[in-house]
């Protein structure tokens, strides 16, 4: 008997016995006698809870975290920090441990807080509608396109090269899955140009900031979408979102993005959440899980899942997506910071962020060496130009516990700054850089 | 005082108003969040980001302080059902215990704390438990080459149908259909959809295995995939499955195994010894990781050889060079299709599942689903004892695998009362009702799994409580159509909430 099972001796013999069958093999006459294993599968013993973790924290020491070294690593997950109050609540047993509620009498707590957190989602986007979470940021924008393509029965998604680049490979897997072409669009100067649209494009897709930090200009950009009969579509970065336009004030159809900010850990890439914000026009077209406010009975208010015949456990092929299990537990994490953040906390930590970032890329920029790649304005990250070469700052930054970014080129380093990096580790940066090209 | 109200009483919970929400509870100038100092040389934000750039007013977000924050979530997280409360049978979902270990694991900083960017070498404790983790699943598959990728099991089978025409495409084939069983999982057809598939559904005989001959039918040149999940969504293992990988290879297609329900067959058969080319895991289901409300899960395929080019990249793999061993991220991959989200995948649902599977190991893994089976089994047979298979009987009238389907339909003629009303006044009884309305051949379907976790005395507990609201609607059927009454809120209007969606708070 393991630890998490409990049929003792005498219970197995009595249930069998209930059950009319004389062996646990009995159970399982259905598998051709051919197909059962004749001997245990090939991997080692179980073990004690203790050995267990002595193992795993053994591997999880040979990693080095971000409590490890002073990271300015982000490209798509930022080192922000995580309020206390997300762990002890999103460790209850109530949240943790209950699925979908497909019960919402006794499902109120976690519909209550899908509602909640759309609401914020739709407050940050500027869109009426946002659903309860979907997998992560790239597989949103694939999501986005599906959307696109069965709204307008267009051929061609014109995608902006300042999309994170995971993200437009992503929606290239996938759009060759439901047959749309992908074309991408350089930047100039940083930010998105687009070229002429024709009556084929079914969606213009842009990031806000772009992978490279950059502010766009979305109003334009839907525009000129809009112009062609196209859908705008944007991966925003919800952080920044505090301080920008939102984006559906600006005429973006749907937007998605990245949700890991938002009180989420690293966790070396998931999970997290994404989440997917529409207008209403396309609320009938919208994936995944929706929360929204109904009575009881007794006429009291309650939450419950809606607009189900939109999904694929009702309309089967016809769904508008195969999405089941998202990402409720982080998109709750998500809500519960927006709450910590609260009104004025988001616009406060977003001009933080501006602030010392600005104040990390003119230092930066004044090294010998070090150029700037491009000047558009930036929330909390941009790239520099090192002609000589980047290789060389990362590994005498990374000698001395300081992860200077993320290698977008030979050339080229992407610089992250969160709240977590103080002016003190910025100067850090400075020096070692300057030190590595001196 | 009518019958029905009679039968409430109020819990904690409901003896408060209404829950506000966290709107509702913001006041200006409340704050749980103190920022950082500046520290850096103070600018004009109009310098640095111009004003047409952004938002005239901040976002609506609530204005609460942190008393008022962890109160209101407590608050909200009393008013759901949980499995570490009560037994929750939810059939399809393997709702099996998570063990508290894994959540100190994935909390760990080297875990939590990890950029997905990190440099591979100051990343080698999680790739080599990604790569471990691969080589088990792997093992328990029976399919050697792993993709960790996937986010959910619905993701993974997006994953498996676009490996299915990347193999086709690569052959110069250009097939149009896949076959998905009128048992399957809604995301199976609603993944052929996504993938460019026309769906063609094969029926069921009457014993609750995959109709061969309607199989044989529509087997054809075109097909390019047959999705099955064995033990099938009824709870039943395919006697037959051999012959089946035999019709489907027969026309060149491929047979993809839905892993809903592999909980039911771990060290006892293998789906690559099946026949079976691509598989899909559910770690949230088989392999334990706490279902969080509706997620997250983690979806990784295995796959055998002649699919493994086309696998999602980057690949996590282990080099050996001049007798050092690494793992590394493999992005050369040129056959591969692509990726299917950012990053890794899921790590942190991997350190949980690898946890699981290094604490039962290949002996554990196998007891495992032999007591979800017994326990299974031995629900079915007390549900008889008790009488409730005269209302209620089993689809199929043969052992079960893990689970095993309920129908309504005598209930619903002798009593009057719906599947829906027995599992709504479940919910007065303290357990979270099985799965209802699914598998959709079944009238009236109530899917029970009771998972391995649980013990004998909750099995039993469970078949006197469905007796006995039975028994009571026998009596007062109202009682049932009425319920719940002791829920943090009674039976609520799902019909009025999709005519008038309200999906955000007004503010």
């Amino acid at each position: 008997m393991s630890r998490y099972t409990s049929v003792t001796d005498a219970d197995l013999q009595e249930m069998l016995a209930t059950i009319g069958v004389a062996s646990i093999e009995q159970l399982f006459a259905d598998i051709p006698a051919q197909l059962r294993l004749s001997g245990p599968l090939a991997l080692d013993a179980g073990r004690s809870e203790q050995e267990v973790y002595d193992e795993l924290r053994g591997l999880a020491a040979r990693n080095v975290s971000t409590e490890d070294e002073i990271t300015f690593l982000g490209a798509g997950m930022y080192d922000h920090y995580v309020p206390a109050l997300i762990d002890s609540i999103i460790m209850r047993s109530e949240f943790l441990t209950p699925y979908t509620p497909y019960q919402p009498e006794i499902s109120q707590g976690g519909l209550q807080a899908m509602f909640e957190y759309q609401t914020a989602i739709s407050e940050l986007t500027g869109l009426p509608v946002s659903n309860a979470s979907v997998y992560e940021g790239p597989s949103a924008v694939a999501a986005a396109g599906y959307v696109a393509k069965h709204h307008n029965g267009r051929r061609r998604f014109v995608v902006s090269a300042g999309l994170h680049p995971h993200a437009i490979e992503t929606l290239r897997t996938l759009a060759h899955g439901y047959d749309m072409e992908v074309e991408v669009v350089a930047l100039s100067a940083g930010l998105t140009q687009l070229p002429a649209l024709d009556d084929q494009v079914s969606a213009v897709i842009v990031a806000q900031p772009n992978f490279l930090g950059a502010v766009e200009q979305l109003e334009r950009i839907a525009d000129a979408a809009h112009a062609a009969g196209a859908l705008a579509i944007c991966a925003a970065d919800p952080i920044p979102l505090g301080l920008l336009q939102a984006p559906g004030a600006q005429g973006i159809d749907i937007v998605v993005g990245e949700g890991q900010t938002l009180g989420n850990r690293l966790d070396f890439g998931g999970p997290s959440f994404g989440f997917f914000a529409v207008t209403q026009e396309l609320v009938r077209r919208l994936p995944g899980r929706l929360a929204g406010e109904t009575r009881d009975l007794d006429g009291r208010r309650g939450f419950v899942l809606t607009l189900q015949t939109r999904e694929q456990h009702i309309r089967r092929e016809k769904a508008t997506s195969n999405i089941c299990t998202a990402q409720a537990l982080n998109a709750l994490a998500g809500v519960i910071y927006l709450s910590w953040l609260g009104r004025r906390g988001l616009v406060e930590l977003g001009e933080l962020l501006v602030k010392r970032t600005a104040y990390a890329r003119e230092q930066l920029a004044a090294i010998p060496g070090v150029t700037l790649s491009h000047t558009q304005p930036v929330v909390r990250e941009f790239p520099i130009r090192v002609d000589s070469g980047v290789d060389r700052v990362i590994s005498h930054c990374k000698a001395r516990g300081i992860n200077p970014g993320y290698r977008l080129a030979e050339d080229q380093l992407l610089i992250a700054i969160t709240e977590q990096r103080s002016r003190a580790h910025i100067d850090l940066l400075v020096e070692n850089v300057k030190e590595a090209l001196a | 005082m009518s019958a029905t109200r009679a039968q409430r009483t109020l819990s904690f919970a409901q003896a408060a108003d209404d829950e506000l929400t966290i709107y509702e509870r913001s006041k200006p100038g409340r704050r749980a969040f103190t920022p950082p100092p500046l520290e850096v040389p103070e600018r004009s934000l109009e310098e640095l980001l111009p004003g047409a750039l952004r938002r005239p007013e901040p976002a609506r977000l609530p204005e609460v302080s942190e008393p008022e924050i962890v109160r209101h979530y407590n608050r909200l997280s009393k008013r759901n059902f949980d499995l570490d409360t009560g037994f929750y049978p939810l059939g399809s979902c393997t709702m099996k215990h998570n063990p508290k270990l894994h959540e100190r694991l994935a909390a760990l900083p080297g875990n939590a704390k990890l950029h997905p960017l990190q440099d591979p070498a100051d990343a080698q404790g999680a790739l080599e438990l990604m790569w471990r983790l691969q080589h088990a699943l792997g093992e328990i598959s029976g399919l050697p080459h792993v993709s960790l990728q996937p986010s959910a099991g619905s993701h993974g089978e997006l994953a498996g149908v676009l490996l299915t025409r990347a193999y086709h495409e690569d052959r110069g084939e250009q097939r149009t259909k896949v076959l998905t069983p009128d048992t399957a999982h809604g995301t199976n057809p609603a993944t052929v959809t996504m993938a460019g598939y026309e769906v063609v559904k094969v029926g069921t005989d009457a014993n609750g295995n995959v109709d061969l001959e309607d199989l044989r039918a529509k087997a054809t040149p075109e097909v390019a995939c047959l999705m099955l999940t064995n033990p099938s969504t009824l709870g039943l293992f395919e006697p037959q499955i051999s012959q089946i990988a035999e019709i489907v290879h027969g026309v060149g297609a491929t047979l993809y195994y839905d892993g809903a329900n592999l909980n039911a067959i771990m060290g006892i058969c293998r789906p690559g010894d099946m026949g079976f080319d691509i598989v899909h895991f559910n770690l949230h289901k088989s392999f334990t990781q706490p279902h969080g409300g509706g997620g997250p899960g983690s979806g990784p395929i295995a796959v055998s050889e002649r699919i493994e080019p086309y696998l999602p990249r980057p690949q996590v793999v282990r080099v050996e060079r001049d007798g050092e061993v690494s793992f590394e991220l493999d992005h050369d991959r040129p056959r591969s299709i692509g990726r299917l989200r950012g990053f890794q995948g899921n790590y942190g649902v991997f350190v949980r599942s690898y946890a699981y599977i290094r604490s039962l190991g290949a002996e554990g893994l196998r007891e495992a689903s032999e007591v979800a089976v017994l326990n299974a089994n031995y629900l079915l047979a007390r549900l008889r004892e008790e009488g409730v298979l005269d209302l209620l009987p089993a689809a199929y009238p043969r052992l079960c695998m893990h689970e095993f389907v309920l129908c309504g339909t005598p209930m619903k003629r002798e009593l009057e009362i719906r599947t829906l009303d027995l599992a709504k006044r479940l919910l007065d009884h303290g357990v979270h009702p099985p799965t209802v309305y699914f598998p959709l051949i079944v009238d009236e379907a109530l899917l029970v799994e009771p998972t391995e976790t649980e013990t004998r005395e909750t099995l039993e507990r469970f078949a006197r409580t469905v007796a006995e609201v039975l028994r009571e609607a026998k009596d007062d059927p109202e009682i049932a159509r009425n319920a719940p009454y002791t829920a943090p809120v009674r039976r609520l209007d799902e019909a009025a909430a999709a005519r008038h969606p309200v999906v955000r708070q007004p503010l």
